[in-house]
């Protein structure tokens, strides 16, 4: 019994230093990806080697600044929002299997129906933020962001609909157990698909139209200062991480690697997904910001048709292998 | 009858009405909780604190799911209702009027017939819910019984028509509401050109 209570509590912590870490990872390497990119060297100073102390450094400033709520705000929505935000990314965390053999912080029955109806809670956060800080640009940005959500959900669904179509479970380990290399080109429109529409749920670049900077200041954040901004920004790169890792169990096999099958399986699971939170980090500094209409007929006409081209793919492909 | 009124009969002397095992209070206690949060969302004076209010009593009903096991089904209604049917919500109250405080005009006059409506159907609801299921038990401590498997098989198994006539329900839904937005569309571009020729 006791025994099954530190299992509980080590797997809670391991999950718990994860959601801390990773995302200030991606942050940094986001820092200084984007300025080689761009010819600069980025953060140079803070912590002595290349600047790896920067979110650190970042981190103690927004602590130190005032936590400042408007005057016409509705207080506690305003002050609950972020919160709202964050937290459902540190749930999703828990059921994203690492390895082989139960190495996830919690085995979920149907653990994709979980990811994807958390992190749609997630988007709550913002649209509380939106409205209740009686700012017509938090408003605009609120508005945006739901819009961009309903859009892109359905297309994020059908495409992990897809996959466990494939793998006969809608269990995360049950899926990565199921695969097999030829899953890639398989499932590959899938999982395209499935990264873009994530890609638009978490606002990031390109789809960041719900916080354009040039046209509504931030969008629904606006009006935030000090450590709950900071949690916003916390909570888009535990979304990227998320988001990446994902994409990896879903579609990229997990931890199925060429080699080291015995105990590196973690290492392919990590490999994968910092490869894919590169990438994530590429498109921001590539592509130009979608406009909204752009935008809904992205999701509409391209993506959701694509979804349901793979969906039926699936299944043809399904009933010929048995 | 007197076999089937004994075989339902047994079960209900082997478990007492409430025999507060700690499941069974969570559920009780979260039930409690999953009222209020509804009480409130209809009594509230502001809008958009009674959609996120209604976020409280799903989740809260999401939470009575997982409590009776059914976890597909918990997921799947946190996915449906708490992410896209209160963010819908959401954006049209953002999108119509939300002001922050007390909308005077959310005060509807008939209150009461509307209390008495909505007790008459939770009675009716309550009673015939409890009529039906009083002598079913489900056994918490041994393996789940509303995996996704499980659920799956009943649902494609045992319950297609009413699965397929729903399906064929919400497609006749989505088609209308299609044709509905087009053919305004239609009729006022229609009416902007008869506008414009008799400007011209």
């Amino acid at each position: 019994m006791s025994s099954g209570i530190v299992d509980v509590v080590v797997r809670l912590l391991a999950v718990f230093v994860a959601f801390l870490v990773l995302p200030l990872v991606v942050g940094q390497t986001e820092h200084k990806v984007m300025a080689h990119m761009q010819g600069r060297l980025g953060p140079m100073y803070a912590g002595g080697f290349h600047g790896w102390a920067q979110l650190v450094a970042d981190g103690v400033k927004f602590a130190q600044k005032e936590d400042v709520v408007p005057a016409d705000a509705d207080r506690r929505v305003f002050q609950l929002a972020p919160a709202v935000a964050l937290l459902p990314y540190l749930l999703v965390l828990l059921a994203v299997p690492l390895g082989p053999g139960g190495a996830v912080g919690q085995v979920l029955d149907a653990g994709v129906f979980f990811v994807l109806a958390v992190m749609g809670v997630g988007v709550l956060g913002s649209l509380m933020a939106g409205w209740a800080s009686a700012n017509k640009f938090s408003l605009l940005g609120g508005l945006r962001t739901a819009a961009q959500l309903l859009a892109y959900e359905l297309p994020m669904l059908l495409a992990a609909a897809s996959v466990a179509m494939a793998a006969g479970t809608v269990s995360l380990p049950g899926i990565v157990d199921a695969f097999h290399w030829w899953w890639v080109p398989w499932q590959i429109v899938g999982g395209l698909v499935f990264f873009t529409a994530g890609l638009a749920e978490l606002q990031r670049p390109p789809f960041d139209m719900p916080v354009a900077d040039s046209e509504i200041i931030f969008g629904a954040y606006t009006e935030y200062t000090g450590l709950r901004f900071a949690l916003f920004l916390l909570a888009e790169y535990a979304g990227i991480v998320v988001l990446c890792g994902l994409t990896t169990v879903l579609f990229l096999g997990g931890w199925h690697g060429p080699f080291g099958a015995d105990g590196l399986g973690w290492l392919w699971t990590l490999l994968k997904t910092a490869v894919l939170a590169f990438v994530v980090i590429w498109l921001r500094v590539s592509y130009p910001r979608l406009r909204e209409d752009q935008l809904q007929k992205l999701a509409w006409t391209v993506l959701i048709p694509l979804a349901l081209a793979q969906i039926a793919l699936t299944g043809v492909v399904k009933v010929v292998i048995q | 009858m007197t076999s089937a009124l004994v075989t339902a009969a047994q079960p209900v002397t082997t478990h007492g009405f409430l025999s507060s095992s700690g499941v069974e209070i969570a559920f009780l206690l979260v039930g409690l909780v999953t009222l209020g949060a509804a009480v409130v969302t209809v009594t509230t004076r502001q809008l958009v604190h009674a959609a996120l209010w209604l976020v409280v009593a799903l989740g809260g009903l999401a939470v009575e799911y997982l409590l009776l096991t059914a976890e597909f089904i918990a997921w799947v209604q946190v996915l449906i209702y708490v992410g896209s049917v209160v963010v819908l919500l959401l954006f049209g109250l953002m999108l119509t009027k939300a002001p922050i405080g007390r909308s005077p005009d959310a005060n509807v006059p008939n209150r009461l017939p509307a209390l008495g409506v909505a007790a008459a159907a939770a009675a009716a609801l309550v009673w015939v819910v409890a009529d039906a299921f009083r002598t079913t038990w489900i056994d918490l401590d041994g393996a789940p019984q509303g995996t996704t498997k499980v659920s799956g098989e009943i649902l494609f198994r045992h319950w297609v028509l009413p699965f397929e006539a729903l399906s064929v329900l919400l497609l006749a839904a989505l088609v209308g509401a299609v044709v509905l937005s087009r053919l305004r569309n239609q009729q006022e571009q229609q009416e902007q050109g008869q506008q414009e020729e008799e400007q011209s």
